[in-house]
């Protein structure tokens, strides 16, 4: 029983819909980011999978947009953790429950 | 031929132990293979870095013109017997309020990723554990995971010092991973493959006999395997770059809660990553397994790898033994601003040098666009200090 | 293409996932997100693209997750655990989870076997990457450079 494209899709849905949970359910800041890195790491999984069981393995667009999409990744988590820190010096507080006023 | 009996002696006894297995299918053989590769691997390497501890005790002591251990065994090298005893019966404390899973588990990762990184570099002719496609950015992506369990370590022991070590560990190490990975693109650009076979295999011309076509024989090389060096150097956080578990300052920085064998593992780990950092700068620059001069291939690849190697680790213990610490900010500041755009040059030099096919003109323009660099670099950087002689002022 | 790994991967993988979602300690969430990262990596090796797990490996677990940690250890308060869990997020997300699986299930042309492929090399991601992906390789460099401007700008000290 190998395993074929439906099985990886298959855990690619539940890796993206962990990483909304964590994303949805959870107060804390960084609890959000970790979501969204799930969620990015989920569409990477399926771009890969749809790269090997396709048709024309010499077009390497998917294993390509993955590995843009980690860079990308990358420079977002970087500048989304920048803003939870800057927000922390300034309100003392991740809770996002706690960010409701545009006033500073 | 018996020259390459002796240079094959390895393969032809793991082929013999793998015949002793007759019919086996096909993923046992593979498995083990690896066992085999793995158990030779760590064999050598626990041997060589018992070896290497009291040699380095020694060393120190004959630079500080003293006798290094020399009660254990002839001369003292039975010494790591006894330091190994003591590690095994010591007892282990782990604090009351320490995260128990963090702070087990950071020492085994970071010994861990220090033994997986040896496992691409080549020993010898065919000699390489894993050769994959992607040797050297393996060897990158395992040792990043270090500066991780840096962190777990000095976390998990609830402790000031260590957070405050784990943070000077993680900054320093990160800070000179950049120089460390740059130096290493002008020689993958060079040799158009990341396997490090490859980059050996594309090291072994002689010319006339006498001057092997090593990398770190052309100006590019040279700066680039001086970069290298220096970076490993402050990887394994090493003197002059022990910051992170300098004793007369933080303790011992994030491995202060840690005692007995956890201790001795992470002392493992540092000179396994001594090792590996070695082992890759013997294999981008210097050539890999190969003689220096075409006559003496007759010796085996392996006893000139490991030859280069102690080279290299002897060179480790004579700097710690000469030179005093840099401060935290002297580290930072060097890291940034010199290594970082002599690093970059060294990529345009070797890209010139190659683009020219390697003539005269090529190994000229590119001397000079690092001499003109590492110029620039120093008058800008230049402090401006003057140094006097000291004045004292004693208490009336 | 091994059954026994794919399980294997997908059981750590997936704990993984699951544990970084809900452990109410922060710290604990961060590092199974790294047993993810590299459950990840194993699934790019499983499916041949060695390169592209190398890359994982190298990116998130050495640099997102040093972020992650870091920005844990900036902005500690004295009570570490996140008290809140929100259950409609649950909700939602298990019925998004629920029609992906009937949209993939419901597509027979997709159950198809891994057909035997040659081996992806790193010269031929290098060629693509300088001659049809040239481009966004430039934009990538410009987006990591203003990245990295951006976040070292946001973390400066106001000058009061």
């Amino acid at each position: 029983m190998t395993p074929t494209l439906t099985s990886f899709l298959a855990v690619s849905a539940a890796l993206f819909c962990t990483g909304l949970l964590a994303a949805l359910s959870r107060r804390h800041a960084i609890f959000i980011l970790i979501g969204i890195e799930l969620m990015l790491a989920a569409a990477n999984l399926n771009f890969v999978a749809f790269w090997r069981f396709g048709p024309e393995p010499q077009q390497i667009t998917g294993v390509m947009v993955a590995i843009f999409s980690i860079a990308i990744a990358a420079a977002e988590a970087a500048v989304g953790l920048a803003l939870v820190i800057a927000v922390y010096r300034h309100y003392r507080t991740t809770s996002v429950d706690k960010l409701d006023q545009l006033k500073g | 031929m018996s020259g390459d009996f002796v240079d094959q002696i390895f393969i032809r006894a793991k082929q013999l132990l793998l015949s002793l297995l007759p019919g086996a299918p096909d993923w046992l053989l593979e498995i083990a293979s690896s066992v085999i590769n793995i158990a030779a691997l760590l064999g050598a390497f626990l041997t060589l870095f018992a070896l290497i501890s009291v040699l380095e005790r020694k060393i120190l002591a004959r630079i500080q013109n003293r006798y290094g251990p020399n009660r254990v065994g002839p001369y003292g090298l039975l010494q790591p017997v006894a330091d190994g005893i003591k590690m095994l019966i010591k007892e282990d404390i782990v604090p009351m309020r320490a995260d128990k899973l963090l702070h087990f588990l950071a020492p085994i990762m970071i010994a861990a990723t220090a033994i997986l990184a040896l496992g691409v570099i080549p020993y010898g002719r065919n000699m390489t554990p894993f050769a994959i496609d992607g040797g050297i950015l393996f060897f990158f992506a395992v040792g990043s995971t270090t500066e991780l369990a840096v962190f777990m370590a000095g976390w998990g022991s609830n402790n000031k010092f260590s957070m405050l070590g784990a943070m000077r560990a993680i900054a320093q190490m990160i800070s000179y991973e950049l120089p460390l990975i740059i130096t290493t693109l002008p020689v993958v650009m060079v040799v158009g493959s990341l396997s490090p076979d490859s980059i050996v295999a594309a090291q072994s011309n002689y010319s006339l006999g006498l001057v092997p076509h090593w990398f770190v024989l052309t100006p590019w090389g040279a700066a680039a395997f001086m970069l290298f060096f220096v970076s490993g150097l402050v990887e394994s956080n090493r003197t002059p770059f022990d910051v992170p578990e300098g004793e007369s300052e933080i303790v011992a920085g994030h491995m202060t809660e840690y005692s007995g064998f956890k201790y001795a593992t992470f002392f493992m780990a540092e000179y396994f990553g001594m090792f590996a950092v070695s082992g890759l700068a013997v294999t981008l620059f210097l050539g890999g397994w190969h003689a220096p001069i075409s006559a003496l291939q007759i010796i085996p690849s392996y006893v000139w790898f490991f030859a280069k190697l102690s080279a290299l680790l002897f060179v480790y213990i004579w700097i710690r033994g000469t030179l005093p610490r840099t401060r935290i900010d002297q580290i930072m500041n060097f890291a940034w601003k010199f290594m970082l755009p002599m690093a970059f040059t060294c990529i345009i030099a070797a890209a010139v040098w190659h683009y020219e096919g390697r003539r005269l003109a090529g190994w000229l323009w590119s001397f000079g666009l690092i001499a003109v660099v590492h110029f620039g670099l120093s008058r800008l950087l230049d402090t401006g200090k003057k140094f006097a002689p000291r004045t004292y002022r004693f208490a009336e | 293409m091994s059954a026994v790994a794919f399980v294997l991967i997908s059981i750590l993988t997936l704990a993984g996932a699951l544990a970084a979602a809900t452990l109410p300690r922060l710290i604990h969430a961060a590092l199974s997100l790294v047993v993810t990262f590299l459950g990840m990596a194993a699934f790019f090796f499983l499916l041949g693209a060695e390169f592209v797990g190398l890359v994982q490996v190298f990116v998130y677990v050495g640099a997102v997750a040093v972020l992650i940690v870091f920005t844990i250890l900036l902005t500690r308060r004295d009570i570490e655990k996140d008290r809140g869990f929100n259950w409609s997020g649950a909700v939602i997300a298990i019925a998004v989870f629920t029609g992906l699986i009937w949209a993939i299930l419901r597509t027979p042309t997709l159950a198809m076997v891994a057909p035997q492929i040659p081996p992806l090399t790193v010269r031929r991601i290098g060629e693509v990457l300088m001659t049809g992906f040239v481009w966004p390789l430039q934009c990538v460099g410009l987006l990591l450079t203003a990245a990295l401007i951006g976040a070292l700008i946001l973390v400066r000290e106001e000058k009061r």
